[in-house]
């Protein structure tokens, strides 16, 4: 029943080109909020997005949270070597001036304890807690499983 | 005729080109031609989703794409099994020459959230191996690979993987070709698979 009701949920914010939303608080700007579709819910999901800092002053991502995961945190992939492992990110720098891009092969939000499959096209809500700038909550969208990141227009 | 200093140099710069020029054009000849003496053929012995037992003799004649990698992974091995899965899509008639292979270095787990589902959901020509640690073990050191278990309280089970991700290809007589770092775009993979078939 938690299921149904968290799907129709998802449903709810669903709508095309999601990804391409921008999101403002104080001087940072978020946009490409993304995940990839998931085979079932016992797997860890996966939330990308890109955070530029337009104001003067450094600021970090010091923590994720989402109806949509039990268990959300900062991860960072490293090749080291050779050997790629998964350290957990306290804080993701977002300093003055710059672009912050939470990407495959980098950077990423690791959805613990999904309580439902991520599925094409669903999208859900996370809320972003930055040290200096404080909340907001992005809409994500979740992509195929094979989507290496969202088409949009203003992508580069 | 007297040549001049700059007339000399610059003869001299000619001659060292041609040398290069010829090196560039003798060396890669040799060195293909160096490959059967020493021919890297790692191999595997490894049972499949539906417990069948595949080694490299099996896919004698098709060209192999070998990854390592654990399916509770989110970030490095969705990636690289996108890309993949782009490459058979890419190939068309010719992916029928290539097998995808996706070696677990986590097999029991694994095997628990199940191997066939995760593959097929990538590309239904990729096929998952999952052995015992003694049989996944002797495959990564076959192929020169690392993988570790880490534990890490905040991880799923309590535990992640560290682990190679590169790809590998593997020619139709079973030697080792050459590497495809991790984050090789399809496209890249596809331009050096494509002369080969």
């Amino acid at each position: 029943m938690k299921s149904l009701i968290l799907s129709a949920l998802l449903t709810l914010f669903a709508a095309p080109v999601l990804a391409c939303e921008t999101f403002t608080l104080g001087d940072l700007n978020i946009e490409h909020a993304w995940s990839r579709a998931t085979i079932g819910a016992d797997r860890p999901g996966v939330f990308y997005v890109e955070i530029t800092n337009n104001g003067s002053t450094d600021d970090a991502l010091i923590g994720i949270a989402t109806p949509a995961a039990g268990m959300p945190m900062l991860h960072e992939t490293v090749v080291t070597d050779g050997i790629a492992s998964m350290p957990h990110a306290m804080s993701i720098p977002v300093p003055a001036g710059q672009t912050v891009e939470l990407a495959p092969g980098g950077y990423h939000g690791m959805l613990m304890g999904l309580t439902t499959t991520l599925a094409e096209g669903d999208s859900f809500p996370v809320t972003l807690s930055f040290q200096n700038a404080g909340e907001v909550v992005v809409n994500v969208e979740v992509l195929s499983l094979r989507a290496e990141g969202p088409d949009c227009d203003d992508a580069n | 005729m007297r040549l001049t200093r700059l007339q000399k140099i610059l003869w001299a710069a000619a001659g060292l080109a041609t040398l290069a020029y010829g090196l560039l054009v003798l060396l890669p000849n040799r060195a293909s031609e160096a490959v059967p003496q020493a021919a890297f053929r790692p191999t595997f012995t490894l049972p499949d989703a539906e417990g069948r037992v595949r080694t490299p003799a099996e896919f004698a004649g098709q060209h192999l794409l070998v990854f390592f990698g654990f399916t509770n992974c989110p970030d490095v091995c969705p990636t690289t099994l996108s890309e993949v899965a782009q490459v058979m899509d890419d190939l068309g008639d010719d992916a029928a020459l290539v097998q995808p292979l996706f070696i677990s270095i986590d097999p029991e787990r694994d095997r628990r959230l199940g191997l066939a589902e995760f593959t097929a959901a990538f590309h239904p020509s990729i096929i998952g191996l999952a052995g015992d640690e003694a049989q996944t073990r002797a495959a990564a050191d076959s192929f020169r690979i690392f993988y570790a278990r880490e534990g890490d309280a905040a991880a799923p089970d309590g535990y992640t993987m560290s682990h190679s991700p590169a790809l590998y290809l593997i020619g139709p007589e079973g030697d080792w070709l050459r590497q495809f770092t991790y984050g090789t775009p399809a496209t890249d993979i596809l331009a050096d698979l494509q002369p080969r078939l």
